[in-house]
């Protein structure tokens, strides 16, 4: 549905966004990672059609951006960052007004205004004008407009942004469900998101993407995935260190906290496909030198660390003119 | 949806968000008080002793204007960058010159009601006398032409920044120079120094002398252009600035 190929974008001499290239298909949540300034929304607004690119391409359900702009942005729902909206307009009068430059209808717009209110619990401030909402509900209304044609492709800006955890979550399987059956891009800076809702993630650096992988591969990244940590009781941390060190399939043991009376340990795996291997390892280690198990699990890796590896490691290299 | 509903959509839309702010309503106040004062205090509507709104009533409307058409038009792009909804409005399906015009008409009708409402002084000048109906009528229509240009410039001035001021002060400026280049104390002080015919030329670019025609009671194709050809040419700078900002000049 959305087919992104090659596209940059300059502001004067500064490059936001370097050659990025992705498709999205109808079923799948694209997550858009990456810190601040790193060209999520420039990629976003170039994908809607606000921003023309410097170079590349956009085509959206087969409709060129720059060449067939309408036909092209009528199939996509947009939340800008920030979430706008009229703020002189009631809730109802701003998803009519959206309604209608839809080209909604009569009926056809009742029952599409009916719908999204339905959708993003906005029915208690239905006829209060914008300006007097609190966040949330602001948030919601401008959500609340990029759904309201059913559109086969979203695009989110940080749909998550500014909502308290209750909201996060409604919106996270909202986002989840209409996954089934559009095309979704959302950004967001919380990795969490990534795990709840997206079928595949791109972490997009100083304008490049640095990696796409699904959230699982995604995690295999980190060092920490495969690894075994040990909570164990009647053993020092230093002697269960030495002694797992030299278990089988073994490259390193570390300690994560020293504590008086518990040993807590990490071993890290000599590779990556040892699939439960090390943690019965470690086990019979455990149970053979008569150390009382706490705890015993297989690390699946953490976004954060893998994230801030990939976005870290690119800052480190030569600034690119 | 063709582009002709999409302008209507927007010009109601934009219409709307007039009255629903006092905005609206503090504006017309305004604009009917001063044109109170200045046709029948400043102007002398009744120590003329005659029916007729030529001079105490449409004379003013050039300086009225001035100030007021850059306070009703000076939100209209500013707002929306402001707030971040050119970025909603421009990825709809909508064309930048479908907004353009949705909103120059939604100000553009918003003044024509403002404008309309002073009909009680046509009652006034009616139950003194016999006024000349011909000039009245056409003193409206160049009026509300001459607002319509006037809004025209300022649209263009909203579209440059985000800042609401100085879209009305810049707009101010150049809409004083729209009237200063003909106004009878300028071109005699210039008709000093340059050639009478650079001085014509000149005064050709203000509104003063194609507004006079309506207030004679004629509508000459040339005036109608000129007000016509102002709208047309600050809409298009309009639409090359907003194209800048898609592109991030």
């Amino acid at each position: 549905m959305i087919k992104v190929d090659n596209l940059k974008k300059s502001f004067g001499a500064k490059r936001a966004v370097d050659g990025v290239s992705f498709t999205v298909e109808r079923g799948e949540v694209l997550g858009f990672l990456g810190p601040n300034g790193a060209g999520k929304s420039t990629t976003m607004r170039m994908v809607t059609g606000f921003i023309p690119p410097s170079e590349g391409k956009v085509s959206v359900g087969g409709f060129d951006m720059l060449e067939q702009p309408l036909p092209a942005k009528r199939l996509i729902g947009y939340l800008p960052e920030n979430a706008p909206s009229y703020n002189d307009m009631t809730v109802h009068g701003f998803l009519s007004f959206t309604a209608e430059i839809r080209g909604m209808t009569g009926d056809t717009k009742k029952k599409a205004v009916d719908r999204v209110v339905e959708m993003c619990f906005l029915e208690s401030v239905i006829h209060q004008s914008v300006d007097t909402l609190s966040k949330g509900y602001r948030h919601r209304t401008c959500f609340a407009q990029s759904i309201i044609h059913d559109p086969d492709v979203l695009v989110l800006d940080e749909p998550t942004d500014g909502l308290d955890p209750n909201q996060k979550h409604e919106v996270r399987s909202l986002i989840r469900r209409m996954g089934e059956k559009k095309a979704i891009i959302f950004s967001t800076h919380i990795l969490e998101e990534v795990d709840a809702v997206c079928s595949r993630a791109i972490i997009i650096d100083r304008g490049r993407i640095v990696a796409n992988w699904t959230p699982a591969q995604l995690r295999q990244q980190s060092e920490l995935a495969g690894a075994v940590t040990l909570k164990a009781t009647g053993v020092t941390s230093e002697h269960a260190q030495e002694r797992l060190r030299t278990a089988a399939g073994v490259k390193n043991v570390s300690v994560v906290q020293k504590l008086p009376n518990l040993a807590w340990l990490r071993v890290y795996p000599a590779s990556k496909e040892m699939n439960g291997a090390l943690a019965r390892e470690v086990a019979s280690v455990a149970a053979s030198q008569g150390w009382k198990i706490e705890e015993l699990h297989t690390e699946e890796g953490r976004l954060d660390e893998v994230f801030r590896n990939i976005t870290m490691t690119d800052t480190n290299k030569a600034p690119q003119s | 949806m063709n582009g002709f509903s999409t302008i209507k959509t927007i010009t109601r839309r934009e219409l709307g968000s007039y009255f629903s702010s006092p905005v609206a309503y503090v504006f017309i106040v305004i604009f009917l008080a001063l044109c109170g004062i200045f046709t029948f205090l400043l102007g002398g509507f009744f120590e003329r002793g005659e029916a007729s709104l030529v001079r105490p009533f449409f004379d003013w409307h050039p300086w009225l204007y001035l100030f007021l058409v850059p306070a009703a038009g000076m939100r209209v792009w500013a707002e929306e960058r402001r707030l971040g909804t050119l970025e909603l409005l421009l990825t709809m399906p909508v064309t930048p010159w479908q907004a353009i015009v949705g909103k120059f008409l939604a100000s553009w009708l918003f003044l024509i009601i403002a404008l309309a409402l002073t009909f009680p002084t046509v009652i006034t000048v009616c139950y003194l006398g016999k006024p000349d109906m011909g000039t009245i009528i056409t003193g409206y229509l160049g009026s509300a032409l001459l607002a319509g240009a006037y809004l025209a410039v300022t649209c263009m001035t909203s579209a440059m920044t985000r800042n609401q001021v100085i879209s009305f002060i810049v707009s101010v400026v150049i809409c004083f120079f729209l009237i200063a280049v003909g106004w009878p104390p300028v071109t005699t002080f210039f008709s000093g120094l340059l050639p009478d015919r650079l001085v014509d030329l000149i005064s050709t670019f203000s509104v003063l002398p194609h507004f006079a025609g309506f207030q004679r009671g004629v509508i000459d194709s040339r005036d109608v252009v000129f007000f016509v050809s102002i709208m047309g040419f600050a809409l298009f700078c309009t639409g090359v600035i907003i194209r800048n900002i898609r592109s991030g000049h």
